[in-house]
């Protein structure tokens, strides 16, 4: 089989799984996740330097060849979303940014209109922008019109570990929306995310199954694994499915049938 | 004067630049990007761009997320 290589925004990707940084219990094992799963994109977030800590500075366990996509977590408004994302980009990083604003906050569920309101604008400022939104095809319409570069419908709540609670919602994107869809939020178990690539989807993005697991690192392989093993399986297209059974073996030459004996 | 640095009002007595002001911290420029009064302000210009009474400066950096 050829390589089955992801392109996104002009950068060609040879992994379908997003890593996060957050949650870990030292940022010292960010580079050996990276490594270990082959990621090649990685999210971060912006926050005011706080003076009277000593803090570690996450980028410097990031390497160098990973695609850095700050996400816009604190915004409430698209423009506090525009500032965040022009702040990320000073940074040098790039121009990619993961759209989030949020105003709820107990199941941290994302704006869909001030997510649309902040994408348009900045697509126009040369930003490749992915949205985090919940699965509504309406919004994700919205988003295609105002030049994201990529939908990212959650599963479940972000940090909830529940899977993929909003299985048809997202399926109806992935068969409706020309644009990749990257499932983000909710994604627990490895099998979680095998799911989401068998039924279609582009891409991954895991950060707190990995990062709050006893074993991070085997638990992020075990993530790049099941990534493959359901991107595989999409290319492959399943069998049919049906009601009854079809047997597997042939129906003839059975040992106790004695009809040749006559 | 009275400067608001990351959501927090600190007096100064004497003039001070933003790379003034990093310093004192044991800020590398590069690991930050600051706004002052909610513009941009570029590295290379932080020894150059002096504070004055009541502006609003914030200093940031990129930490762990998803």
């Amino acid at each position: 089989m050829q390589d089955d290589i992801f392109e996104i925004s002009g950068k060609k990707l040879s992994s379908r799984l997003f890593i996060g940084t957050g949650k870990y219990a030292s940022d010292h094992m960010i580079p050996e996740v990276c490594k270990s799963t082959g990621a090649c994109v990685i999210t971060v977030a912006l926050r005011r330097v706080d003076f009277n800590a000593i803090t570690d500075n996450v980028m410097k366990h990031i390497p160098s060849h990973m695609q850095l996509m700050p996400n816009t977590s604190g915004a409430r408004t698209s423009d506090e979303a525009i500032r965040i994302a022009r702040l990320a980009r000073a940074t040098g990083c790039g121009n990619w940014i993961k759209i989030e604003v949020i105003t709820d906050n107990k199941y941290l569920l994302p704006d869909g209109y001030q997510t649309a309101k902040a994408t348009e604008i900045l697509t126009k400022e040369g930003f490749a922008v992915f949205p985090y939104i919940n699965p509504d095809l309406y919004v994700a319409r919205d988003l295609v019109n105002a030049g994201a570069v990529a939908i990212m419908p959650l599963g479940a709540p972000i940090g909830s570990n529940r899977g993929i609670r909003t299985e048809e919602m997202i399926n109806i994107l992935i068969d409706d929306i020309d644009l990749p869809i990257i499932v983000d939020a909710g994604i627990g178990k490895p099998s979680h995310a095998c799911q989401a690539m068998e039924a279609g989807a582009d891409a991954c993005l895991v950060n707190t199954a990995i990062a709050t697991s006893e074993n991070p690192i085997l638990m992020c392989k075990a993530f790049a694994d099941a990534i493959r093993a359901g991107r595989n399986a999409f290319l492959a297209k399943a069998g049919a499915t049906s009601q009854l059974a079809s047997a597997s073996s042939p129906l003839t030459g059975f040992i106790h049938n004695d009809e040749g004996l006559q | 004067m009275i400067i608001r640095i990351n959501g927090q009002d600190l007096t100064f007595d004497q003039e001070l630049s933003i790379q003034n002001f990093l310093d004192t911290k044991n800020i590398s420029i590069n690991s930050v990007v600051v706004e002052l009064n909610q513009s941009i302000i570029p590295s290379d210009k932080y020894p150059t761009t002096w504070l004055t009474h009541q502006d609003n400066l914030e200093i940031l950096r990129f930490v762990g997320g998803g």
